[in-house]
């Protein structure tokens, strides 16, 4: 528990850091818009509180909202809720097997000096059996973040799959500000665009976020200059470094999943083709030769393969090919006529990416083992799709009106939501890995 | 001026010939815009070669640079550039979904650029590259450079030195019409041409 207490002590300091070099915040809130009907029934009771005090966040109602958002929960509102069980001798099995629940969480918030003592107990309803018990303990700014980590433990226990609700989100904006011109913001925020801050703005277009593998740094893509530049900033204390200023395209920078290289896009050679970037001497070494257009590098998660985009059979198509440069580029895509932007799942297992089928521009993910490719999102103008880090949810930019905002997507494609922004016009949405 | 529109031909085809060594399907669209240009020569130099800037190849066989402009607001005050039946007034070159293929009508546009930047061999211009919102951003960024290099080819091929030209390409993200629908993408698939 102490181990854990300091790895969120060590998320704040880090939250803080950002906080206070940079000044921008905005909020997102999220709506479900298509829910799974097979849903598991789960209800999470109202943690007790210290006695009389008012807790800046809701622990249950966080850890209910996270559990619905994964697309694989349907949670009990608490106004039907029979009795408000906090200890695990209180609890009525048969209550909650009336209600229809198949699980039962509760749990109670202690105070100890400034720490809060956060303790969960997850029960089977039909085996009337505790299944997980959890405490964490935080100071009152993190309780939030506690309540992240106990739906990460509670996602896990009943699906085996690790959770992605206390991982980050980094995504660009646009807003026309009071003299109608556009102002360009890139912001980190938690999953679900809470503790949103901006951290670089620019009057310029910014770009194409890409993670690093350790989710410290974020390089992205600025023409603050005039000119397209690629930039790597260090999330902790807004330290940035520009590493690409090459003549012509300096575009779609990702990490390699060992962190010790970026592979590029750049026009420097005549057209664009992908560079791989070697950041500790700065050597570049050409990937692709094509005379077409290669852009959109992604990452195998062994780091081996490369998947890009590239009309060199004329139409925009994904390829794999060796990250060393050997063998042949083999295409992947065949179905619509448009396929781009694409990236590997943590497990390698699947790729996700835009597909454009007489102009209707929707999610795709294709089953690498099978090459079975499934229409995952409702278009017709959706883009940038990318992993959470257990591969089971996308996060992607849609059009809703004549708004741009964020949305995801379950893999099978059964559950979404929109997760809508205060201002301005929301896009290039980047998961952050797993620390 | 037949003779000179001749040898423009004459030295746009040896370059072209330069080209074989390039990846067919690759460069196909922008081997059309330089073919299409050399026709659209050689058809006027047997007809009419009004629209070809007879000044702007005099002037700059003279080597007289008595009419150079410096910076945008000495040159937008040029009538030239002002004036609506000027070519020079228009700045923009408009391009079809995924194409970089320069129209026809736009290439008596660019040859009045041309002679003007070769009789202005100290001005330097910048092609901006853009596309529509179709598509993935990146590709739209690589997309919209292949427009400027396209509009970039044919200033050059006419005789405007390549130090006078840079290219940026911003792909969708400066849109000039901010519209979804057809007549939006059509506005925003464009290069500018910005005088400096």
């Amino acid at each position: 528990m102490i181990k854990l207490a300091k790895k969120i002590a060590l998320i704040l300091l880090a939250l803080n850091l950002m906080a206070y070099s940079h000044l921008l915040r905005a909020e997102l809130t999220i709506e479900i818009t298509e829910g799974v009907q097979s849903a598991h029934t789960i209800a999470v009771v109202p943690f007790a509180s210290p006695l009389g005090e008012q807790l800046k966040d809701d622990v249950a109602q966080l850890i209910g909202s996270d559990l619905a958002r994964s697309g694989y929960f349907k949670v009990l509102d608490k106004n039907q809720m029979l009795t408000r069980p906090s200890q695990s001798a209180h609890v009525k099995f048969r209550n909650w097997e009336a209600l229809g629940q198949d699980y039962l969480v509760i749990g109670e918030v202690t105070k100890d000096n400034n720490l809060y003592h956060v303790k969960m107990s997850l029960f089977d309803v039909y085996k009337k059996e505790q299944l997980k018990g959890l405490r964490v303990t935080v100071e009152a700014s993190a309780l939030r973040m506690s309540a992240h980590h106990l739906s990460d433990a509670i996602y896990e226990k009943l699906t085996g799959i690790p959770g992605v609700f206390t991982s980050r989100i980094a995504y660009v904006t646009s807003e026309l500000n009071s003299q109608s011109k556009t102002k360009y913001n890139l912001y980190v925020a938690d999953y679900d665009g809470a503790n949103a801050i901006s951290i670089a703005q620019s009057k310029e277009p910014i770009m194409s976020p890409s993670w690093s593998p350790k989710a410290d740094k974020i390089a992205y893509v600025s023409f603050e200059n005039k000119v397209s530049e690629i930039f790597v900033q260090t999330l902790a204390t807004g330290e940035r470094k520009s590493i690409a200023k090459y003549k012509g395209i300096n575009g779609a920078p990702a990490w390699s999943p060992d962190g010790r290289q970026l592979a590029l896009t750049l026009s420097k050679g005549g057209n664009s083709d992908i560079y791989i970037l070697t950041l500790a001497n700065k050597s570049l070494r050409k990937l692709t030769k094509s005379l077409a257009i290669d852009t959109e590098a992604a990452w195998s998660p062994d780091g081996k393969k490369i998947l890009f985009t590239s009309d060199r059979g004329r139409r925009p198509q994904l390829y794999v090919m060796a990250s060393n440069g050997q063998g042949v580029a083999e295409r992947i895509t065949f179905d619509g006529d448009y396929n781009a932007r694409g990236s590997f799942s943590a497990d390698g297992k699947s790729v996700v990416m835009v597909q454009g089928a007489q102009g209707n521009y929707r999610i795709a993910a294709q089953n690498l083992a099978s090459r079975a490719t499934t229409v995952i999102s409702n278009g017709p103008h959706d883009e940038s799709p990318s992993f959470a880090p257990n591969g089971q949810v996308i996060i992607y930019a849609r059009r809703k009106g004549n708004d741009d905002i964020l949305a995801t997507v379950t893999l099978d494609g059964a559950s979404k939501q929109d997760i809508q922004h205060t201002e301005g016009m929301v896009r290039e949405p980047a998961w952050a890995p797993r620390k | 001026m037949k003779l000179k529109t001749g040898i423009v031909a004459f030295f746009i085809a040896t370059l072209l010939s330069g080209c074989s060594l390039f990846n067919k399907d690759s460069l196909s669209e922008e081997d059309n815009s330089a073919q299409n240009m050399m026709n659209s020569l050689n058809d006027r130099s047997g007809v009419d070669s009004n629209t070809y800037n007879a000044d702007g190849l005099q002037v700059t066989e003279l080597g007289v640079d008595s009419q150079i402009s410096e910076g945008i607001d000495a040159l937008m005050q040029s009538p030239e550039f002002s004036d609506p039946n000027s070519p020079l007034s228009t700045r923009t070159i408009y391009f079809e979904y995924d194409s970089s293929q320069v129209k026809n009508e736009f290439v008596p546009i660019l040859e009045a650029h041309a002679n003007y930047l070769m009789a202005n061999p100290n001005q330097r211009i910048t092609l901006e590259g853009h596309s529509d919102e179709r598509g993935t951003r990146e590709y739209n960024i690589a997309l919209g450079e292949q427009r400027a290099k396209s509009v970039f080819k044919i200033l050059q091929l006419i005789g405007v030195m390549t130090n006078q030209m840079d290219i940026v390409s911003y792909g969708e993200e400066k849109p000039v019409a901010s519209g979804h629908t057809d007549e939006s993408f059509a506005l925003n698939r464009r290069v500018e041409v910005v005088y400096k």
